[in-house]
């Protein structure tokens, strides 16, 4: 019996999602009266670290240098023979989910993806995540030897508890990869949606993408992710990718601040997990000062720029 | 005769060259399309909290699936100008009505597997039992569905056919026997090689939505949807409750003038920042 945890390194780096995943697995492994151990695939910087989060071993499996969910589910599923886990914990990030359904196939496990809570392992193994996009919570009883579980950022904070270990080696067959990758092209500096803890994010309200500088100034002294409503995106006013909401993103930051958008149902759904939501809007019928803890009414146009100023002020203050 | 046997050869060269560039006249492609209550749908619960509650749920075709997905085959269909498009579903008779839109849209068949999907994995098992036998070149799923927001059925499909995965593909080209697909990653994008056969999961920017026309409504009725009972398939994970989430307390209102009011706010009171 232990649990598992594949902690992702893409480009080497272990980031900030994955020691909340650890974190998350160390305390169900101390739950359940057992181990947490971590795997990291390919070349991973300070991979060691793990162990303060609370992880009491780390595997490095060396010698791949690309991801391919068919690769590492071998990899993965070889580790989880030789380290006898009987629970398996991933983080719910783009490589995370294409490895959680694999896994679980592989391993013929019952497996529950984006879980936003710690497992209740009172009788039974019960675990929760959202559904409806955040219009409701469900309960999942997982029956099976094995369990598979992927972690929804932002749901537990990563919490030091041990020290740094020593990675050992660990020796398993690595298949021939099936994919040729030929271009990976990554904005450097910014946080990626899923991951940000402050996000503002701005509608059709902006009248056209020429007005964008108000709010990439917002996010730059807030040190914010931009965000954008849907029909935003279509109109190619802003890269498809800022799109949140039910088809496009979903995320949990700590602050959301929606600018010039009426919080649509479709809208809402994408990001009424966030801890705080600012809106400020024009129109005081706008549904989305519903969902709100602070409201401004107002014209955008005004109000953006005085809040930067604000900002500034502060920053200056607590800096 | 002889220039029809001139033709005849012609034909065959054509072909035997398009095998290697494009496959001649043969892509078969799998789209399996789920069923989801439409976006705006009230969601209640009933049985003590342990079922949903369908009562006055309009269902759609979840969008990935519809939107990217299915148009995305059809696409590829029509450029290679043959091939052959299925949408697959598990899923009960009263899907039949979401079945027939995929059909409109211009899947040429339909299958669907009867019964209720209970877990993700049991749907992608029954899925890849019926791949197997049936020989198709890509399969596509949504990214996921806008209900249980899964991401997984796709996974799943590929590894009970040992087939490679990707997931969230963004653009997704075919030149012969090989696929060039971007997929979005954390914060950037990836750009990738595949040979078929595959499994892959469609993103926004894969196609633009399409609307059935009349003539894709009235064709639709025609086309084969053809009714499969499921293989045997042990569920390992059940829904045991659900809640709502807690109310939001009614929201404050900061005087527009004065914003440095709502930084304080984050600030002392929200302790955001
Ligand atoms: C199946 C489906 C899926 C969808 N998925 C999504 C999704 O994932 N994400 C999404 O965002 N949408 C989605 N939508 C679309 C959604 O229904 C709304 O149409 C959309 O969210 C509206 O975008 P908006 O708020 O930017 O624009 P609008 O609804 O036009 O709102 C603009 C707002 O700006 C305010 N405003 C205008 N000028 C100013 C000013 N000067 N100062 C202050 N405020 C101002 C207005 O009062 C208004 O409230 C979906 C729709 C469907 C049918
Ligand atoms: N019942 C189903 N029938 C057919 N395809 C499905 C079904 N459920 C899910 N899928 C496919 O798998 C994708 C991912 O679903 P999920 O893993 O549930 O998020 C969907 O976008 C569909 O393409």
């Amino acid at each position: 019996m232990s649990v598992l945890v594949f902690a992702e390194s893409p480009g080497g780096k272990i980031k900030k999602a994955v020691l909340e995943t650890v974190t998350y697995a160390a305390k169900t492994a101390a739950a359940l009266g057992t181990d947490c151990i971590a795997l990291t695939i390919g070349n991973t910087t300070d991979a060691g670290q793990l162990g303060k989060y609370g992880a009491s071993k780390v595997y490095n499996v060396a010698g791949v240098s690309h991801f391919d969910s068919q690769m590492f589910t071998s990899i993965i599923a070889e580790a989880v023979q030789k380290t006898g886990a009987d629970v398996v914990i991933l983080t719910h990030s783009s490589s995370g989910k294409s490895l959680t359904g694999r896994l679980a196939a592989r391993l013929n496990a019952g497996c529950v993806s984006g879980v936003n809570s710690l497992p209740d392992v009172s009788g039974g193994f019960k675990v929760k995540k959202n559904v409806f996009s955040g219009k409701a919570i469900a309960q999942y009883e997982i029956n099976s030897p094995v369990k598979v579980l992927s972690v929804m950022g932002n749901s537990i904070p990563p919490e030091e508890s041990g020290a740094a270990v020593e990675v050992e080696a660990m020796d398993t067959a690595i298949p021939a990869s099936s994919i040729t990758v030929k271009e990976v092209k990554t904005v450097d500096g910014v946080v990626p949606l899923p991951e940000a803890e402050l996000v503002v994010s701005a509608g059709r309200g902006m009248k056209g993408p020429e007005n964008w500088g108000i709010i990439e100034e917002l996010a730059n002294v807030l040190g914010a992710t931009t965000a954008s409503s849907r029909p935003v995106a279509d109109m190619g006013w802003r890269p498809h990718h800022e799109h949140v909401g039910q088809t496009g993103v979903a995320i949990r930051p700590n602050l959301y601040i929606a600018i010039g958008i009426s919080g649509a149902i479709q809208h809402l759904a994408g990001v009424n997990s966030s801890k705080v939501i600012v809106v400020i809007n024009k129109d005081p019928e706008a549904p989305f000062f519903k969902a709100a803890d602070y409201g401004v009414q107002g014209d955008l146009f005004d109000v953006v720029p005085r809040l930067i100023e604000s900002f500034k002020k502060y920053k200056a203050a607590n800096n | 005769m002889v220039s029809q046997l001139v033709f005849c050869l012609k034909i065959l060269y054509i072909c035997s060259d398009f095998s290697q560039n494009n496959k001649c006249l043969n892509m078969n492609l799998l789209v399996c399309v789920s069923k989801t209550p439409e976006t705006t749908a009230k969601i209640s619960f009933n049985d003590n909290d342990t079922a949903f509650n369908s009562d006055g749920v309009q269902y759609i075709m979840n969008p990935y699936d519809e939107w990217y997905a299915l148009v995305r085959a059809v696409e590829l269909k029509e450029k290679l100008g043959a091939g052959k498009v299925t949408i697959i579903n598990v899923g009960p008779a009263a899907n039949d009505t979401v079945i027939r839109k995929g059909l409109a849209i211009g899947a040429d068949e339909a299958v669907r597997i009867n019964m209720d999907p209970i877990s993700a994995l049991n749907t992608g098992f029954q899925i890849a039992e019926y791949a197997k036998a049936n020989n198709f070149d890509v399969i596509f799923t949504g990214k996921e569905t806008i209900d249980y927001n899964g991401a997984e059925v796709g996974a799943m499909i590929a590894e009970f056919m040992d087939l490679p995965y990707i997931s969230f593909g963004t653009k997704l080209e075919l030149n012969g026997n090989t696929a060039t697909i971007s997929r979005d990653i954390e914060g950037g994008e990836e750009v990738l090689d595949i040979a078929t056969p595959f499994v892959v999961s469609a993103a926004k920017g894969m196609a633009e939505q399409r609307i059935p026309n009349m003539r894709g409504i009235m064709m639709a009725k025609r086309k084969p949807l053809n009714v499969v009972e499921p293989a045997a398939f042990t569920d390992n994970v059940k829904v045991v409750n659900y809640t709502l989430p807690a109310a939001k307390s009614s929201v404050k209102l900061v005087d527009p003038e004065n914003m440095d009011e709502l930084v304080r706010l984050l600030h002392e009171e929200a302790k955001i920042i």
